[in-house]
């Protein structure tokens, strides 16, 4: 199986193997013998390369294939994640999951409503850090004005992608390491 | 989807095949029950196929009937390239029509077409190769799609049953044993490259280290480790050149010490030539060993190897300097590439809020840190766009600048000239015998240099707040400074050098008149024989010495860089481990919170130490041709900087409050240790182009420049005619029309690249224009 791992993942031998041991440590005691465990978001969300991201539970709704949407992983969408956000992944696919994890409602666009969210996560959790509603507006307004060029108010796939590539810090900061 | 039409195009084309391939088996066409199950087999096989993969593909419309000759004349067409639905839907709909309408295939005119068509052609062949080759593409880039795991596996499994499947019909006829061959070696081959792939990742050194640095202060601490990494990786072959061609054979197959009077400790000094300190300062038994230029004996070939020495220590001396400017520009290539168009400030907020995340934090207190500095970020950015027009007092901010700048400039000329100042006073101390002063005195240059190094950057830091700049502009003039200083310092190092080189050649002139005399005084009273007999036997300690400024050379390098590593060692343990040992254990008894207030612990100061360590290197660089023990001493240094410097991150350091970005500064670091591997080879160059080799020591002594050892291998260890070639692409008339047409070709190249960056910017205008028109 891990074979198969190798050549549909971005991952070495020795970081799937690690990232087994890992996941077999989140998994509940009862469901030890299930061949294909399914761990919830709140067990994934313990873990500490994930617990400081504020993106955290975009990450694992993105990545969950489970039908009732709860954000819960197998193993393997977890050697997904673990691919996406590995070292050797291409620009391609991190930008993809990017504007993946970005979009809050999942409709397919980045919309005032998502980049407001956006920026409330990445100024934290207490009030003191967070922006004013003019900020707020007045950085919203900035970014639709470089991104959104075909001007229709949200920030499609190819256009996210096409800001992306320009940028030289994504690729290594958009990484996860187990 | 496009991979459901391959499939149906691809099972279509198979079907074909695999008719005629079983065809071909038989050679006599059975037009019996047998075939004609064995085909309908396959195709209901197909057709369940293809009739699942439209079935995933939602919006197929229902198939409809259609006759099978269709099918036919598409395949007689050869037209396997159209990827629509319809083909899709006409491979099902020949699939149904053949297994409802069975009674028409037994017509006899509709299998002699197929029999027809039932011979392997050359282009069918090709066409099926093609498929094949298209199938491994798809399981070769099949990670990169952004598809869920399972959808993967089921492509994957797909894929290789396929190509495995033709593969074996593709081999029949010749050749099919050496494709099968081929196909087995190319597994075997990808195979091999996948493990060794996993070898070289786990083969990296320090790898978890660098790891949890990454987490707890984010990227672009760790960038200070991955490039120190990088430069151990790059001593580890110079050390390895060095020590290989120049060492060890030297000390295998060299005459051992004290067979001459150059590899003896002179008799003056062998009172104290194991001491301590004076092994510390490489002197004594350090400096007549092969750690040194002087040491080398110029004898052309030795040992029974035949190996040449004098050619080897140049040649060593001529490849560290290449191998580093390949690896070097190497390295920028690959980043510059990476970062793809540059410093493109179109996207400046678009950034901030896309990729301004570090995921690699896995620490709370980091990421606090990190929340912070992006709401400040925020915040100053649009303060920014808004005042960007706004400006006052705009003469007093360009007088204080101005005002800035000359008292930086008063500092880098008070330091260049201190550093000449006390050279000049070490001669001095040097003429009047060592002895007589203490162990200041006798560090004095190195002490010196190593203290500028330290203080005048903070001397800088306080000056730039006259300056009133932005950060991330007022950091690149802070390191711009710094790299003036330390460039300062060293040519000052450096000049003050030649003129104790000049010291010791006028030397030479007078040592060697005395030289004959004690010859002359040895003789006294033996016959004078003009004839070879000189079998007195005189102690090679006694003999009278020629000075020699190589190995002179050679030591202030080593004796600069270990005083500087002292020095980097002692202030990361006073000022960081001394102070945070302070501050966590005085906190208790003081009256102000230590921690939050002065001085709280220290942050880990990343283009400080990256400057040191590109300054290191260069002192490397300018010394190893002199003391070839220089490599090595630098990876014994690096190996316990790696060691100390992530204790000391994670014992002593906080993250920063200012998280700066990493990868910008990646490239600006590789030109900077480019412009300084370039400054420092140059006085090297210099040295070895211009002044002649002492005449007492090292592997050139005795010719006139040291450059002839290549002149006199040319001549006698090469056959007649190598020589007249290299005498002709030497010459003037063929050198310079080959530096003409270089230049001529960077012209072009300048001129076409600026073309390329014109007409992206042209389109990217076009499509920004065209888009806001609407469609």
């Amino acid at each position: 199986k891990s074979f198969y791992d190798c050549e549909l993942t971005f991952l070495t031998k020795q970081e799937i193997l690690l990232a087994h041991k890992r996941f077999t440590e989140l998994v509940a005691k009862e469901d030890r013998n299930d061949p294909s465990p399914r761990v919830p978001m709140s067990k994934i969300l313990t873990l500490p390369e994930l617990k400081s991201n504020p993106f955290r539970k975009r990450i694992c709704h993105v990545f969950s294939t489970s039908e009732s949407k709860d954000g819960s992983l197998t193993f393997e969408d977890f050697l997904d994640l673990l691919s996406a956000f590995s070292d050797s992944a291409t620009l391609e696919i991190k930008s993809h999951y990017a504007f993946r994890i970005f979009d809050f409602d999942d409709d397919g666009t980045l919309d005032r409503g998502d980049l407001e969210k956006l920026v409330n996560c990445l100024t934290g959790e207490t009030d003191d850090t967070r922006l004013t509603p003019e900020e707020m507006k007045q950085l919203i307004n900035n970014i639709l004005e470089e991104s959104d060029i075909d001007k229709d108010g949200t920030v499609n796939l190819s256009e996210f992608q096409h800001v992306i590539s320009r940028s030289p810090d994504f690729v290594s900061s958009f990484k996860i390491v187990l | 989807g496009p991979e459901v039409d391959m499939h149906c195009n691809t099972a279509r084309r198979g079907n074909s095949n695999s008719r005629s391939g079983s065809k071909v088996k038989e050679e006599k066409p059975k037009k019996g029950q047998a075939r004609r199950s064995k085909a309908k087999e396959k195709k209901k096989v197909l057709r369940e196929q293809c009739e699942e993969e439209c079935r995933q593909d939602e919006e197929a419309p229902k198939c409809s009937k259609n006759h099978r000759n269709e099918k036919a004349k598409t395949e007689e067409r050869g037209d396997f390239k159209r990827k629509t639905k319809d083909s899709c839907d006409e491979e099902r709909n020949h699939i149904s029509s053949d297994s409802s309408s069975e009674s028409e295939e037994l017509s006899a005119d509709e299998e002699e077409s197929q029999e027809e068509k039932d011979v392997l052609t050359q282009e069918e062949l090709e066409k099926l190769k093609e498929a094949v080759e298209e199938k491994k593409k798809l399981i070769a880039n099949l990670r990169g799609k952004p598809w869920p795991m399972s959808k993967k596996l089921v492509t994957l499994r797909e894929s290789q049953e396929f190509v495995e499947k033709y593969e074996g019909a593709l081999g029949k006829g010749k050749g099919r044993k050496l494709y099968a061959y081929k196909v087995m070696m190319m597994k075997k081959w990808m195979k091999f490259q996948r493990d060794f792939e996993n070898f070289r990742t786990a083969c990296i050194p320090w790898e978890m280290k660098i790891k949890e640095i990454e987490s707890h202060f984010g990227s672009s601490v760790a960038s200070y480790f991955i490039f120190l990494r990088w430069m151990y990786g790059m001593n580890m072959i110079l050390f390895g050149l060095t020590f290989g061609l120049v060492m060890v054979p030297e000390a295998l197959m060299g005459r051992p010490y004290g067979s001459m009077p150059r590899k003896t400790v002179p008799r003056s000094e062998q009172a104290g030539a194991m001491d301590f300190a004076v092994l510390w300062d490489f002197g004594g038994y350090a400096q007549y060993s092969v750690l040194f230029y002087g040491y080398y004996n110029n004898q052309r070939a030795i040992g029974w190897l035949k190996f040449r020495m004098p050619l080897s220590y140049f040649l060593v001396g001529v490849g560290t300097v290449a191998y580093s400017y390949m690896v070097v520009i190497r390295t920028m290539a690959r980043n510059a590439n990476r970062d793809g168009g540059g410093d493109d400030t179109s996207f400046n907020f678009s950034w901030k809020m896309f990729t301004s995340w570090d995921y690699l934090i896995g620490n709370p207190e980091t990421a606090d840190n990190k929340f912070a500095s992006i709401t400040t970020s925020f915040k100053e950015s649009i303060v920014e766009e808004q005042e960007s027009h706004k400006d006052e007092n705009i003469h007093l901010t360009r007088f204080l600048r101005v005002l800035a700048n000359f008292l930086v400039l008063c500092c880098l000329a008070g330091s260049g000239y201190l550093i000449y100042f006390v050279v000049r006073r070490s001669q001095k101390f040097a003429l009047e015998g060592l002895e007589n002063y203490g162990w200041w005195e006798r560090n004095e240059v190195n002490m010196v240099m190593s203290l500028l190094g330290m203080f005048c950057p903070m001397l800088f830091d306080v000056i730039s707040s006259l300056e009133n700049y932005h950060p991330r502009i007022a950091l690149q003039w802070q390191l711009g400074r710094i790299f003036a200083l330390f460039l300062g310092n060293l040519y000052t190092f450096i000049i003050a050098l030649m003129d104790e080189i000049n010291l010791k050649r006028r030397e030479e002139e007078v040592v060697k008149y005395n030289m004959t005399v004690w010859q002359a005084s040895l003789y006294n009273g033996t016959v004078d024989d003009n004839s070879t007999t000189s079998t007195i036997p005189v102690d090679p300690a006694d003999v009278p010495r020629g000075p020699c400024w190589e190995t002179m050379v050679g030591q202030e390098f080593v004796r600069l860089i270990v005083s500087d590593t002292m020095t980097t060692y002692i202030t990361l343990l006073i000022g960081d481990f001394l102070r945070a040992v302070f501050v966590r254990f005085f906190n208790y008894c003081w009256c102000w919170d230590l921690e939050y207030g002065f001085p709280s612990y220290s942050e880990f100061d990343v283009s400080g130490n990256v400057l040191g360590l590109i300054f290191n290197q260069g002192m490397i660089w300018m010394g190893a041709f002199y003391a070839p023990c220089l490599p090595a001493l630098n990876v014994l240094r690096l190996h316990v900087s790696m060691y100390l410097q992530c204790w000391a991150v994670m014992c002593c350091n906080v993250p920063q409050e200012r998280v700066f970005k990493a990868s910008g500064s990646n490239n600006f670091y590789m030109a900077m240790l480019l412009v300084i591997l370039f400054l420092s080879t140059l006085p090297a160059i210099y040295t070895i182009v211009s002044i002649p080799p002492s005449f007492d020591c090292g592997p050139f002594s005795g010719k006139k420049r040291m450059y002839d050892v290549i002149q006199e291998t040319l001549e006698n260890d090469f056959p007649l005619w190598f020589g007249k070639v290299f005498s002709y692409a030497s010459n003037p008339g063929l050198v310079l029309p080959f530096i003409l047409v270089m230049i001529l070709a960077i012209y072009y190249l300048q001129s076409t690249s600026k073309t390329y960056k014109a007409a992206n910017m042209d389109l990217k205008k076009k499509l920004q224009t065209r888009q806001v028109q609407g469609w």
